[in-house]
């Protein structure tokens, strides 16, 4: 407790620091309460996403056969560059953080804007495999008519086009040419696949939109956070709104880490 | 020291070295709207925060009051069916969400935390003014729900009712709970850092009050168990939204999922309720029986004890729903652990009373009302984790009964004798000893002419939830609301005796308890703005009366 | 109360950062190998370690794990334990759902 009878004593010198809230005796006492509260709510984060995952693993368990199906209709290449994007942007975040700490006020506006721009790049390929997904009527939910949406055999049917003319044409099959999801002739297995398509590939938005929710909310704070340490606010004495953005934004990292092998490599080895 | 004192306290004149009232306080030091809407002081949000609060609690009674009168006759006469199913689920709603969960925690904790650790706020004062306007908000987007029409589905919302084939605004609702969640995760936040960043100089781990021992388990919880009803509730709403099937059989989903994932959090979320109560009991007996805490240790950690534990047993609300055999033996089991750290404070309680000095003033009322309620509700609760007893008595009015005695006889009774202890930190006026005393015994005796009824009701087998009943469970029911009616008087005499004595009543002293911990030994009632003159130094463990006594009590 | 918090003042060095940098992107391509493969049952738990390494060096590394304080690492496998109970115990009823009494 010696350490603590000294932020009494100092209490009166620490009093006036700039960046010291009138509620703290110490700026490391400052610091320290600001990362626990961020690795708290961080702690919530996980619990968040665990809800998701949670509803994942039971479907996986009991799905798993067209789980594993459903993700080969994902594409590997896209999500693996998607990874090393966001892992580049988590590097680029280590090292704004790390110039806070040595003071290089400039460079860690920088690194900051720079970990923005790979985030938006991340962002682009989800967009652009998204749009994928709508046009093969993968997306959960219901059309303008107030019908459903998603189409697992359209989906299919699709893929096979994909695959018999290797990629090169980007046509799309014609709706009249593909029976619904519920059509008789499938059978009860067969409309019971398409619905467990479906979770699938609505936790796969669920999963995946949360998280890019969760890049939308890191791009303003991180705005925020690197115009301020342009202006300088930041110094080796007190830069923990750096240091709790960049937590969060490994934590989004970090996420994805688990996100893009239980959604994108389930089913890889059933050959693409 | 074997002398129980009946006079009522002997010591409530303001001494002569205490002229707090006088000076300037939290209170007076700014009278502006502004002021109080946009504060950052730990003290005014809470009381920003009992405002809100008393009012969803006066709405959540009413809603009670409906169902119960509805009940006075067999047939459905008052309220249509479908009234009724919304009039319960409102209740329940707002009392759990809406009342309960930020009842102790956001008044209580706000108002005494930073206090009780010589800190001068807590460790982000503006998470906390937020939290307070996401609690505002959550509150009137569920308002709104019920203005729409309401929700029908019961608070649990249980699929696929809830998600197919119920037509009221279950997705307005859902919203609302979310936004009210994520203020009781930030509370929960910044008490969590509150607690291990801002004590006081020489305040180590094992000289916390044991309040603040249950603040932080319940604030761990808040942290865990939130996160996950919002993201269910989330899920909820899309499937409503999009018409996709995740827990709707029909589609391939799975109902039962969410009850795993609803009672992940809302059988934790019990704790956030009760929780507090046991934590606010072990100072209420010790400062009113002027004697140490008996096991402080074992107090401690039965607080971090029942935190774990409700992680655990979730799945015993879900022994008739065709869950795995298997599964519901080991989650009976672990229900039953659940007892061991409840059955230690209990004890702890009754040592703590034994050869103490007792003071009967109101807040010591209400606590022993507490004991005999909370050890009620515990011991039936054990009735239920048996898994072959909960087959019957499941979704009758004994459960019914059961969580009313922890929620209702626990945690606002608790709740109760918290406002009445703390009233005069937070005022600095004394309320009226006599009517104090009077709503207590009201209150006690009223809950249980309300809530025991329903026991014998839920083991003749009587189902909840329903509107209509067979002749014979009429006079059961007659009983039982006419207990509510008691129950209500004993719950409307504070909202008259306490303002008043805001206005009118005798100042208190800085500690007219001699209580011993810093939020009455060293602070002025009301407290200052910032709490502390000079930061305090604490030097030994709480519940010292020996030391304190004479030092404070004497005039 | 305050600790070891201080360490976070000495920045690590910049080749600790890009040579974990270099180890996530090793991971990833080896967790992509390991996808295309088919070793049954084992897919997704050599998949999740993957992942699991590869968060224990961002947090250990990138979120500064190796210096923080104890009460950092007790909210960490706190947030792992906890998931665990969620996961495990719901699986566990799903699991034995089949079984015969």
């Amino acid at each position: 407790m010696s350490a603590t009878n000294q932020t009494v004593q100092d209490h009166g010198q620490h009093h006036h620091h700039k960046d010291l809230a009138h509620h703290f005796d110490t700026l490391e006492q400052q610091h320290d309460a600001n990362t626990l509260g961020m690795w708290a709510f961080l702690l919530t984060e996980v619990l968040f996403f665990g809800g998701l995952f949670a509803a994942y693993t039971i479907y996986r368990y009991k799905y798993s056969a067209m789980f594993e199906e459903a993700s080969n209709h994902l594409d590997i290449t896209l999500g693996a560059t998607n990874t090393v994007i966001l892992i580049l942007s988590s590097l680029t975040m280590a090292l704004a953080v790390r110039c806070s700490q040595t003071g290089q006020a400039v460079w860690t506006g920088r690194w900051l804007l720079i970990t923005i721009f790979f985030g938006l790049m991340f962002l682009g390929v989800k967009y652009f495999e998204w749009k994928h997904d709508y046009n093969i009527r993968l997306m959960p939910g219901k059309d303008w008519a107030g019908k459903d949406f998603f189409w697992w055999q359209y989906a299919k049917k699709a893929k096979e086009m994909e695959k018999h003319d290797k990629g090169h044409s980007h046509a799309l099959p014609d709706p009249k040419d593909v029976l619904p999801d519920n059509h008789p002739s499938l059978g009860i297995k067969g409309i019971q696949e398409s619905q467990q398509a479906r979770l699938f590939f609505l936790l796969y938005f669920c999963m995946t939109s949360l998280h890019a929710l969760h890049m939308l909310v890191g791009f303003v704070l991180i705005g925020i956070i690197a115009y301020f340490a342009y202006q300088g606010a930041y110094s080796p004495d007190y830069y923990s709104p750096v240091e709790n953005i960049g937590l969060y934004w490994h934590f989004v990292d970090i996420v994805w880490i688990f996100l893009f092998p239980l959604l994108y490599l389930l089913g890889a080895h059933m050959g693409h | 020291m074997a002398t129980v004192s009946l006079e009522s306290r002997p010591y409530e004149k303001v001494s002569d070295h205490d002229s707090s009232h006088e000076s300037v306080n939290y209170l007076n030091h700014d009278h502006s709207i502004l002021s109080w809407l946009l504060t950052l002081d730990h003290k005014r949000i809470g009381l920003l925060y009992l405002v809100t609060i008393t009012l969803m609690f006066l709405l959540g009674g009413a809603l009670a009051g409906a169902v119960r009168l509805e009940l006075l006759t067999p047939k459905g006469d008052l309220l249509a069916a479908d009234t009724y199913n919304k009039a319960f689920t409102a209740h329940g709603i707002i009392m759990l969400f809406f009342f309960l969960i930020p009842s102790i925690p956001a008044v209580m904790g706000n108002f005494v935390l930073p206090l009780m650790i010589g800190a001068k706020d807590v460790a982000f004062p503006r998470l906390n003014l937020l939290s307070y306007y996401l609690y505002f908000a959550g509150s009137v987007i569920a308002l709104t729900a019920l203005l729409l029409g309401g929700v029908d589905t019961g608070w649990t919302f249980y699929t696929p009712f809830s998600s197919t084939y119920s037509n009221s605004y279950v997705v307005v609702m859902a919203v609302g709970l979310f936004v009210v969640g994520f203020s009781s995760i930030l509370t929960g936040l910044n008490f969590v850092v509150t607690v291990h960043r801002m004590r006081c100089p020489g305040l180590t781990w094992f000289r916390l009050p044991l309040f603040i021992w249950a603040i932080y388990a319940t604030s761990v919880v808040q942290l865990l168990g939130t996160p996950v009803i919002a993201v269910t509730l989330g899920l909820l709403g899309v499937e409503r939204t999009l018409g996709v099937g995740i827990f709707d059989p029909r589609l391939g989903g799975d109902p039962i999922l969410f009850q795993h994932l609803f009672w992940f959090y809302s059988h934790p979320a019990v704790y956030i309720m009760i929780l507090p109560s046991l934590g606010l009991i072990s100072e209420v007996i010790s400062t009113f029986s002027k004697k140490t805490v008996f096991g402080y240790h074992i107090i401690a950690f039965s607080s971090i004890a029942i935190a774990v534990f409700g992680f655990i047993v979730w799945a015993h609300h879900m022994f008739t729903t065709g869950i795995s055999p298997y599964a519901a033996m080991v989650f009976s089991l672990l229900t039953f652990s659940v007892a061991i750290p409840s059955g230690i404070k209990v004890f702890s309680w009754l040592a703590t009373m034994y050869g103490g000095s007792i003071s009967f003033d109101t807040p010591m009322i209400y606590a022993f009302g507490f004991l005999g309620l909370f050890t009620i509700g515990g011991l039936t609760g054990l009735f239920l984790s048996t898994l072959g007893t909960d087959i019957h008595l499941h979704d009758t009015y004994f459960i019914v009964a059961h969580f009313h005695y922890i929620m209702v006889g626990g945690a606002i009774m608790g709740y109760m004798a918290g406002v009445h202890f703390w009233w005069p930190k937070i005022t600095g006026r004394l309320y009226s000893e006599f009517w104090g005393k009077l709503s207590a015994g009201i209150t006690f005796i009223g809950f249980n002419f309300t809530f025991f009824p329903q026991f014998i009701l839920g083991y003749l087998g009587m189902p909840r939830r329903y509107y209509e009943y067979p002749d014979e469970f009429q006079v059961l029911n007659v009983f039982s609301t006419a207990g509510a009616s008691i129950l209500a008087i004993g719950y409307l005499m504070p909202m008259f005796y306490m303002p008043l004595s805001f206005f009118f009543g005798e100042k208190a002293n800085s500690n007219p308890y001699g209580a011993t911990t810093l939020d009455w030994t060293d602070t002025t009632s009301p407290p200052s703005p910032h709490n502390f003159e000079k930061t305090p130094v604490v030097t030994e463990e709480p519940y010292n009366f020996h030391g304190k006594e004479a030092a404070v009590v004497s005039h | 109360m305050a600790s070891s918090e201080h360490s976070t003042h000495q920045p690590a060095s910049l080749t600790l950062y890009l040579g974990t940098f270099g180890m996530l992107m090793l991971l990833t391509v080896l967790t992509i190998f390991a996808g295309f493969q088919n070793f049954g049952m084992w897919s997704t738990p050599i998949a999740l370690g993957i992942a699991v390494v590869k968060a224990a060096l961002v947090v250990v590394i990138f979120m500064h794990g190796y210096s923080s304080s104890p009460l950092t690492w007790v909210i960490i496998l706190a947030s792992i334990f906890f998931l665990t109970i969620m996961l495990g115990m719901m699986l566990s009823d799903y699991v034995s759902r089949g079984w015969v009494i």
